[in-house]
């Protein structure tokens, strides 16, 4: 297929990882930041690939993981009113808040839809005028324009039954609070090559620079991934820590500058909760000025039960690669495929899933000892 | 820039609890959940040995001859869609259950729940369809049943159909997840994906330069033409809802062996592929109505190719994989690049991904 079929294909692929093997001497761990391209990662069994020196630890870029418990809780909140209907992301409904998530709402009789694109719920509440229809606004820089869009357009055409419940997260705060932590343990970084598309590369100059590390931008299919990395392993092999562009087919230095001003007049920098990281100052966007009146938390106060985290899952460490998942008291007796405690063993994308199926099942495949990267 | 400082970076991932104080709309999604649902409330209830078979339909002998007999319910939204309608569906999705019990199929029953306030022409359409789906499949509409439903409490049309069909004579030994063994090859009888995508199209309103057709089609042909050639047939099984991924993990499950795949091999057409990048789903899940695989042993592998690609429905067949001994209750794929990773079972539905 084109644009697809030329970055997945075997032999370029075979090629790029020679390169890298060629050029590791020691033991570097790269963090990629997006969830997209850990996905990419796991489907095309990209760690057998690399060579053992090089540890791959999957970053917080997935909206679904840092979204906070609070806000899901209040999303299902909205969704049980008998006057709302609750618009959202597919892969939303599935996470769960303290106590239920939007998909136990809707099985429970809640209004809550499924939308690829948040202008597809100003099309219901034009569709519905007589209910509230709550957009779930979640994601990074990437979501934001089309999620201002929905604001402005809905000002724009005067549709007053439509709100947004924003819990939108910013890329380089998160990275500077990671490489900040006293137990930060990453060496390089795959950038977000779409969050880039949007905001372009140049906020990555002063952390690259600040914390020696090197930044390398890096697009979604396999051989992007693998480009990427043998840039960031170029950069430590030989002593550097710059930003580098590997997805120069879709992003900019500036990125999209139309799209970053729509987001300017929609939104306004606040700090954000991030699930299991806590607060970072400012992390995020909340509406600004006369788009406040699509605010939902304004439009509709919430005052709940005070959110719970379960206590026995340690993905968070899992995902740094401070611990190993079969370290985890509850992997494999408490933790399973069937009997998920934490994200990462819910899927076949999960460090904690893949540890579970290749270290317990596949003694001949990808890692015949529990070693390595998280998800190895 | 901010300057925020974690003394201890702890990010924790939201814990899925799993649903199991009522009934969520995974339990019909064919993955785990559903098979929960069998294990733990239908098997215990219903217990017997033509149960305890799993396959797509039960096999029982009566007075000396042996009939396959299964159901099947239908609810798809839309009712027509590019390629077909719920009607065709309603046919060939029994008729090719009792296919993949290797049986001729002969009866069909019909129930249908109607919604009050369906337009006449739409319940014309659906039954027309069947009717010239029955006749192409050589198989007669014998009995059926009606209710209607106060508006807002069904989905238009929701068709049940039963069938039942014969176990022809010239049949090898049983056709089934028993029989499957280590040295088995796998094939597939065409492209994979087009019913799911072509009914996601008209839901999310994707159009695309030539549209995706359902390939909803009468698997019979296919598997008269491999029992005529005397093939020795292990296993057969449609690919409908949880697509190749479900079905092979079923039986891996099923019987502990490890399915081995190579991505390069699996047909998938490219506007199904471009739709599902579009979508963020993986065709090795997506529904088809109209493709199975068999099982064979590899020595066999070359006549099946040439006898499936002489039918119609299959002529798209190709080897996908082969079976090995371990490791048990695995599907592994070699990906594109070379990498491999375990295909698992959904817990329920796919769900397009936010990134």
């Amino acid at each position: 297929m084109r644009f697809l079929s030329e970055y997945r294909d075997q032999k370029s692929a075979e090629q790029l990882a020679g390169a890298i093997r060629k050029k590791v001497t020691r033991s570097w761990t790269i963090m990629e930041i997006c969830g997209g391209q850990t996905h990419t990662i796991v489907k095309s069994g990209l760690e057998d690939l690399l060579p053992r020196e090089i540890t791959l630890v999957h970053g917080p870029g997935c909206p679904v993981c840092v979204t906070p418990i609070e806000l899901i809780d209040k999303a299902v909140a909205i969704a049980k009113r008998p006057d709302a209907i609750l618009c959202s992301f597919g892969d939303m409904l599935r996470v769960p808040g303290s106590s239920r998530s939007l998909f136990d709402a809707k099985a429970e009789g809640a209004d809550v839809r499924i939308v690829y694109s948040p202008l597809d719920a100003l099309k219901v509440a034009k569709q519905n005028p007589e209910k509230q229809v709550v957009f779930f606004a979640v994601g990074f820089e990437t979501t934001a324009p089309a999620n201002a869009m929905a604001a402005w357009q809905a000002d724009h055409d005067g549709v007053e039954n439509l709100s947004l419940l924003v819990s939108h997260v910013l890329v380089p705060p998160a990275m500077e609070a990671l490489l900040s932590s006293d137990n930060c343990v990453v060496q390089g970084f795959l950038a977000a090559g779409h969050v880039c598309t949007i905001m372009g590369f140049e906020e990555y100059f002063p952390i690259a620079q600040k914390h020696g590390v090197p930044i390398v931008v890096t697009g979604f299919e396999p051989l992007d991934i693998l480009e990427g990395i043998f840039l960031t392993i170029s950069q430590l092999e030989e002593g550097r820590h710059e930003v580098e562009n590997q997805y120069a087919r879709a992003v900019r230095r500036e990125g999209n500058r139309p799209a970053q001003k729509t987001i300017a007049e929609v939104f306004e920098i606040v700090p954000r909760q991030w699930r299991g990281l806590g607060e970072i100052p400012a992390s995020g966007f909340q509406l600004r000025g006369r788009f406040q009146k699509y605010d939902a938390n304004l439009r509709f106060p919430f005052s709940g039960e005070p959110a719970r985290e379960s206590p026995e899952c340690i993905s968070g460490l899992i995902l740094q690669g401070l611990k190993k998942p079969h370290e985890c008291a509850a992997f494999a007796v408490k933790c399973t495929p069937e009997n998920p405690l934490g994200a990462p063993m819910v899927s076949s994308e999960g460090a904690c899933a893949a540890y579970y199926h290749y270290g317990r099942r596949q003694n001949h495949l990808v890692q015949p000892e529990l070693s390595g990267s998280a998800s190895r | 820039m901010a300057d925020a400082k974690i003394t201890s970076f702890n990010l924790s991932c939201p814990v899925p609890r799993v649903a199991d104080d009522r009934i969520v709309l995974a339990h019909g999604g064919g993955g785990r959940l559903t098979h929960q649902l069998i294990e733990k409330i239908f098997i215990p209830a219903f217990a017997n040995d033509a149960l305890e078979q799993r396959h797509d339909g039960a096999v029982v002998s009566v007075n000396g001859s042996r009939l396959a007999f299964t159901t099947d319910s239908f609810v798809v939204r839309p009712l027509i869609f590019p390629g077909g309608n719920i009607g065709d569906l309603a046919v060939n999705g029994t008729v090719n259950d009792l296919a993949m019990c290797g049986a001729r199929p002969l009866y069909l029953s019909a129930g249908f729940i109607l919604e009050e306030g369906l337009e006449m022409d739409t319940l014309r359409a659906v039954v027309t369809s069947m009717q010239a789906a029955a006749a192409k499949a050589n198989v007669k509409l014998v009995t059926g049943d009606t209710k209607v439903v106060d508006k807002g409490k069904g989905d238009g049309i929701f068709v049940n159909t039963s069938g039942i069909g014969v176990i022809e004579a010239n049949a090898k030994g049983t056709i089934g997840p028993s029989a499957v063994q280590p040295g088995d090859v796998v094939i597939v009888s065409g492209d994979l994906g087009r019913h799911g995508i072509a009914i996601l199209s008209v839901r999310e309103g994707l159009e695309f330069e030539s549209p995706i057709l359902s390939d909803c089609a009468n698997l019979w042909p296919a598997v008269e033409a491999l029992l005529k050639d005397g093939i020795e047939i292990h296993c057969l099984r449609d690919l409908t809802r949880g697509g190749l991924a479900t079905t092979l993990n079923e039986i891996a499950s099923d019987r502990n062996i490890c399915i081995k795949l190579e991505e390069t091999l699996i047909p998938v057409e490219e506007t199904v592929q471009s739709a599902c990048e579009i979508l963020g789903l993986d065709p090795l899940y997506v529904a088809n109505e109209g493709r199975f695989a068999v099982f064979v042993p590899a020595a066999q592998a070359d006549v099946v190719l040439d006898v499936l690609r002489k039918i119609d429905v299959s002529q798209g067949s190709v080897r996908v994989g082969r079976v090995e001994e371990g490791p048990g209750r695995t599907v592994v794929l070699q990906s594109r690049i070379g990498g491999n990773r375990v295909v698992d079972m959904l817990s329920g539905e796919q769900l397009p991904r936010i990134c």
